[in-house]
């Protein structure tokens, strides 16, 4: 079951940054990485719940910006030997709208 | 006969022949690098994974297991895909159709092959050095048939007194076995030690019941079924059940030979560790660079590093050869030697002797400069010399006390006070991440961990604050035994890159590069997008460099710089208004205390730096608060950023009875002059208004003191992670000279000083005469040094408050989506 949303355009997001979504559940972090590919995760570092939006963004990693973690956009685990995953979310890209699934988890990147 | 299958994908064969550290190590390196390049087959002699050679002598002395020093377990190679033949000895390379035999006749193709043989000990081609129980000291079956004749017999008798053969004697004294250590020189170690310190350590293992035959030259070695004794030129004999190996060890390089690859007391390899078969790599003790062979083992993973680059294609690390330094692993026996240790004629030397405590100090010097150093009985400032000598400084500043030690330079000294030999498993190393030296042992010991990077990684130690780093690396230098990391002006930046920071900003400001894309194209950065170490310095150098023509790139800032506030742990941020030298006035208060209580700031606060913190304010209000705070003339304050903080004031002589100038007036043209200046490090100021020096101006990175007859300038103070007092500068007699020197001095510290190296720990490193001669002494040159700090100020200097409230810059600090609480707007696909 999809529950895919407009959230805005790629344009609005800065390359190798991030952009908020406010949810009822909490906040998401939307990537736009260097090569234009978009990532969602949970807008909290695994480790002491940081904003991971305000990190970063280099390849397809961004670093916390309490404590330097590094998380993959990917599949949102932290680089070893640190351990911790922030949650995914399924986001797409159509004709330059960003497409969000805010209840589905993301398939294995 | 392949183990290859057909069907498999067309990647690139790689073939190591010899499963050790060093052949390991640049795998280790290499899959790092690129995982998926080659396929790997490993052939190891020895029927094991690899383990940590260097730990052999614990575990002969019963200090460790074999599984202690194991590196890389059976699962290891498995896990990423290695195909290993341990116990299975490579016999022949056959160049001419790339491949490798073995013992057993399986041939192995390659595209690239490793040599990583290592080498073999010595045996003295006497009678009788093939029976039974004459052994090198070299692998662990070695240790095995020491350790049963430990417990069969009696009599030990190890040829050869140089670190091997110590270690051995030692280790076998332990085990119940009475030891002669036969030396053919009249001094222990003569290679690492001159002979006050050889007689020291000789007298010291005496004591521990090891019995020495100095200036013997053996003749035969005696026995039937095995050995049963040892004869002498001179006609001397003693009895033996043991016979130790230890005369020095041999490149192994006889498969090499065989193969026709060019040889002299090594494989001969070039700076990218390439033999003269360009497919062919060699690295470790049996490779010879620029004539130098190495037997320890810090130059081998420098040589694994460049390796592996060259075989993962980057091909553009270059080996240029190591400085290398030695400590005996004799749990109770310090030594340590570094560099050329006895001098010459146009060197000096400074000793230290202490017979009765049984401590030996001798650093060896030319023109202030350490050349080398051994040091018997207190070990503790091995690194530190060590340190000194590759970063070739000048120790002139503190000569007179340089061989009391690191600890006795006390204010001088930034570095860290307690030796950590004496300290207990217990104590706190790391106060940031609370990390005990116990835990770093640990880590080191169980993990296989060699660099401080990985020691960060694994335990956190220095990774926050970085103040105990020179601890963690002298635990790393004292469990390791050899100190593995590399001078600081030639470590790469980080792992994106083999350059170091010296290096970039050299190229950046010869080949005029102007943005960050253009330094990693030019550089060849191992990846496009860099990572959070080396952007944040890229981006510093470019805007420091060429202010005018290169772009500040947000996204290569940290949070607080690109928001320009200070994160919380909570996520929200601080708010601090500039106040120009500590002086605020009614209008400016009230307008803080409005904005404190509109935008429900939970905690106003008063800093350290005469100023005031607006703490825990949500991020998408900071625009609209600062629009509020500009409306009433406040500016940032840039206490989040490497740049120009505070300047801090006491009152001075408009109202104080011992004040001598205008401190506070001079506080404010300081501030005003230098604000918004961006430095590779924060960078704070103060004014005392007299030699009472209450502004504290002696711990600030430029420190003003008014004096009666004008100002006293100083320079390189620190009041924070570790404290230190300023150096006096100079003097100077009017104001105009303070704003000028201090221009010239921000500007020599924006140019030279390395991203997030502070004031004082640069000044310690390019010595305080380099400051005074770039900047005192010559007039010209601090002339030039200021206009070139005011040129980059009409760029730097504008608020970046008022840029920001703005509507261009609102994006950064709004949600693009709100779907709270219901979903409105919310299109649907």
């Amino acid at each position: 079951m999809n529950n895919w949303i407009a959230i805005g355009t790629l344009e609005d997001i800065p390359r190798q940054g991030a952009r908020v979504v406010q949810t009822a559940s909490g906040e998401i972090a939307v990537f736009r990485a260097g090569d234009d590919a978009v990532f969602a995760l949970a807008n909290r570092c695994p480790h002491k719940g940081g904003p991971l939006a305000e990190g970063i963004v280099f390849d397809h990693h961004v670093a916390c910006p309490l404590h330097n973690w590094k998380i993959s956009l990917e599949n949102g685990e932290a680089r070893a030997p640190d351990v911790g995953c922030a949650r995914r979310y399924a986001v797409r890209v159509e004709s330059g709208s960003v497409w969000l699934d805010i209840q589905g988890k993301a398939d294995a990147a | 006969m392949t183990p290859t299958t057909e069907i498999a994908p067309m990647k690139e064969k790689l073939v190591v022949i010899g499963n050790g550290m060093a052949g390991m190590r640049t795998v280790e390196e290499l899959l790092k690098l690129d995982p998926a390049l080659y396929e790997i087959t490993v052939f190891g002699a020895e029927p094991h994974g690899n383990y940590n050679r260097i730990l052999l002598s614990p575990v002969l002395s019963g200090e460790a297991q074999f599984d202690d020093i194991l590196l890389n377990r059976p699962e290891w190679y498995a896990e990423h895909g290695i195909t290993l033949y341990a116990g299975s000895k490579a016999t022949r390379i056959d160049r001419v159709h790339r491949q490798v035999i073995a013992a057993d006749g399986m041939a192995v193709a390659y595209d690239r092959l490793l040599i990583a043989t290592g080498s073999r000990p010595f045996i003295l081609p006497v009678p009788g050095h093939g029976l039974p129980g004459v052994v090198g000291f070299r692998d662990i079956a070695d240790v095995e048939v020491m350790l049963d004749c430990a417990q069969k017999y009696r009599h030990a008798v190890v040829i050869g007194g140089g670190l091997l053969g110590l270690e051995a004697a030692v280790g076998l004294v332990k085990r119940g076995m009475t030891v002669r250590v036969v030396h053919l020189a009249d001094t222990l170690m003569e290679r690492q030690l001159d002979s006050a310190a050889g007689q020291m350590l000789q007298q010291e293992l005496e004591s521990r019941g090891v019995e020495f035959l100095m200036g013997a030259k053996t003749k035969e070695i005696i026995g039937r079924q095995r050995v049963q004794g040892v004869l002498f030129e001179d006609g001397r004999e003693v009895s033996a059940d043991l016979v130790v190996m230890a005369a020095g060890i041999r490149p192994d390089i006889e498969l090499a030979k065989a193969a026709g690859l060019h040889c002299e007391r090594g494989i001969v390899v070039n700076d990218t560790l390439q033999t003269y078969d360009p497919r062919i790599y060699a690295v470790g003790e049996c490779a010879q660079h620029r004539g130098q062979t190495y037997g320890l083992v810090a130059p081998l993973f420098e040589q694994a590093k460049v390796c592996a680059n060259h075989l993962a294609r980057f091909g553009i690390g270059r080996y240029v050869g190591s400085v290398t330094s030695t400590k005996l692993k004799v749990s109770g026996v310090d030594v340590f030697s570094a560099g050329d240790f006895l001098g010459g004629p146009d060197s000096e030397q400074i000793v230290y002797r202490d017979p009765g405590a049984g401590i030996y100090k001798k650093v060896v010097l030319q023109d202030n400069r350490i050349r080398g150093a051994v040091l018997y009985g207190n070990t503790l400032d091995g690194a530190w010399y060590f340190q000194l000598m590759r970063e070739g400084a000048d120790v002139s500043a503190f000569r007179d006390s340089l061989l009391f030690g690191q600890a006795h330079l006390g204010d001088a000294g930034h570095g860290q006070h307690s030796p950590v030999a004496l300290m207990a498993d217990s104590a706190e190393v790391c106060g940031c991440n609370g990390v005990t030296k116990g835990d770093i042992v640990h880590a080191i010991r169980s993990k296989g961990l060699f660099t401080l990077d990985e020691v960060r990684a694994h335990t956190k130690a220095s990774a926050s604050c970085g103040g105990c780093t020179g601890l963690v690396e002298q635990i790393l230098a004292s469990v390791v035994g050899s100190d593995a990391a590399p001078a600081d002006h030639q470590k790469p930046l980080c792992p994106c890159t083999e350059h170091s920071h010296d290096a970039v900003r050299e190229a950046i400001r010869a080949r005029h590069l102007t943005s960050i894309a253009q330094v990693m194209r030019e550089l060849e950065w191992h990846n496009t997008d860099g990572c959070p170490t080396c952007r944040p310095a890229l981006n510093y150098y470019l805007i420091s460099t060429w202010p005018a023509e290169a772009q500040d790139d947000d996204r290569s800032r940290f949070v607080n710089e690109r928001l320009h506030a200070n994160i919380q742990k909570d996520r929200s941020y601080t708010v601090v208004p500039r106040i120009w030298g500590g002086v605020t006035t009614p209008a400016e208060l009230r307008a803080i205390a409005d904005a404190a209580e509109k935008y429900d700031v939970p905690m106003v606060k008063i800093t350290g730096g005469q100023r005031i913190d607006l703490v825990g304010v949500q991020k998408e209000q900071l625009p609209a608060m600062w629009a509020d705070l500009n409306a009433a003339g406040l500016v940032s304050g840039h206490a989040y950023g490497k740049a120009l903080r505070t300047v801090k004031t006491c009152i001075g002589s408009q109202f104080c009875r011992f004040g001598t100038q205008d401190s506070v007036q001079m506080g404010i043209d300081l501030e005003k002059f230098s604000w918004g200046s961006w430095t590779p490090h924060k960078f704070k100021m103060a004014v005392s208004g007299c030699p009472r020096n209450c502004a504290e101006a002696t711990i600030k990175d430029f420190g003003v003191v008014a004096v009666d007859s004008g100002w006293e300038l100083h320079v390189g103070g620190n009041g924070g992670v570790k404290v230190r007092v300023t150096d006096l500068l100079c003097r100077v007699k009017t104001a105009e000279e303070v704003i000028e020197y201090c221009g010239a001095f921000m500007q020599l510290y924006r140019e030279q000083a390395r991203y997030l190296e502070r004031t004082a720990p640069w000044i310690e490193r390019v010595g305080l005469d380099y400051v005074k001669k770039q900047m005192v002494d010559d007039a010209a040159n601090r002339a030039a040094l200021h206009q070139r700090f005011v040129a980059a100020q009409r760029i730097a200097q504008h608020d970046p408050w008022a840029a920001r409230a703005d509507s261009a810059h609102r994006l950064d600090f709004v949600p693009i989506k709100d779907l709270t609480p219901s979903l409105p707007n919310a299109a649907r696909a």
